[in-house]
């Protein structure tokens, strides 16, 4: 935990810094390359010039270590769920997932008798938002990403957890 | 002349400030959760094995610094060689010299060999190798 984090009973000064931080950390999320299938064709081209991540503030890592946002673009095979975990793991916090397409949310095609896939990326990792479609247009996952961006908003840093 | 001393120790102050306030900003503000996994060598997801340092073969060190080198004419050639119709002769002359200079060095590294990855013209030691090059081996060397 941080040195601020979760320390501070909720008030106008905390609620404004956390509004702060919301938006320092939602316009600006990159996002780790993680392409396993034929999604992530559909997330090159949404990080291409015709539907360009970046005017929503969203710029493509290589490494865990520089990303915010760990996109699971494609089918994830039992042999890969152990690096997807690792990779997750080794991503800066505050860190978040989006699993892209059917295969990533559910095992898709592969869902009955793919005895090589795991059924849904959230066995493994906590994910944020679930972008359905085989695989999904780019403007699904710019939704989805807005979507995430909107939750990143909504979070409260600062605040102590009341429960 | 004090005043212009004012200004360096502004400028300097100002570079310690700019350094060390975000990285006193991300400290009170990030989240901190280490674990083994995260602080563990990046490697694509995958466990890394053994240490990064390696033995290097010295050799290539004489390698790189030929590469070096000709890369370098390369790199002043080619602009010469896409404006040569404008410059003349002089710098036609200069660019002479400017080669001759590096086949100078070229027909060095030749000489010694350094070209070559296994060095003919070196002794390798003492004993009954140390002359194995000098000569090309014939039936009588062998007898």
């Amino acid at each position: 935990m941080g040195v601020l984090e979760n320390k501070f009973q909720d008030n106008v000064v905390v609620a404004s810094l956390d509004k702060l931080l919301g938006w320092a950390r939602s316009t600006s999320p990159w996002y780790f390359q993680f392409g396993l299938a034929c999604c992530a064709i559909e997330m090159m081209a949404s990080a291409a010039s015709r539907h360009d991540l970046e005017r929503i503030g969203m710029m493509p890592r290589s490494s865990p270590r520089q990303a915010d946002v760990m996109i699971v673009a494609g089918t994830v095979t039992m042999k890969m769920a152990l690096r997807v975990k690792k990779l997750y793991e080794q991503m800066a916090d505050p860190k978040y997932v989006i699993s892209m397409g059917s295969c990533a949310t559910s095992g898709g095609p592969y869902w009955q008798h793919g005895y090589h896939v795991l059924k849904g990326v959230d066995l493994v990792v906590p994910v944020d938002v679930y972008v359905p479609g085989c695989p999904p247009r780019p403007e699904a996952l710019i939704e989805g990403l807005i979507k995430l961006q909107e939750k990143i908003q909504t979070e409260r840093p600062l605040t102590r957890d009341l429960v | 002349m004090y005043r212009d001393f004012g200004t360096i120790f502004i400028f300097i102050f100002m570079g310690v400030v700019l350094v060390y306030l975000p990285l006193l900003i991300q400290k009170l503000v990030a989240p901190n959760n280490p674990n083994p996994d995260k602080l563990a060598t990046y490697e694509c997801g995958e466990e890394s094995e053994g240490s990064a340092w390696v033995q290097f073969n010295i050799r290539f060190y004489v390698v790189a610094l030929i590469f070096l080198i000709f890369d370098v004419e390369v790199v002043f050639l080619f602009p010469w060689a896409v404006v040569f119709n404008d410059l003349g002769i002089l710098a036609f002359i200069e660019m002479a010299i400017f080669l001759v200079i590096l086949l100078i060095g070229l027909a060095y590294v030749w000489k010694r060999s350094d070209l070559d990855w296994v060095k003919y013209n070196v002794k390798y030691g003492r004993g009954r190798y140390a002359n194995l090059f000098e000569k090309p081996n014939t039936v009588e060397d062998l007898k």
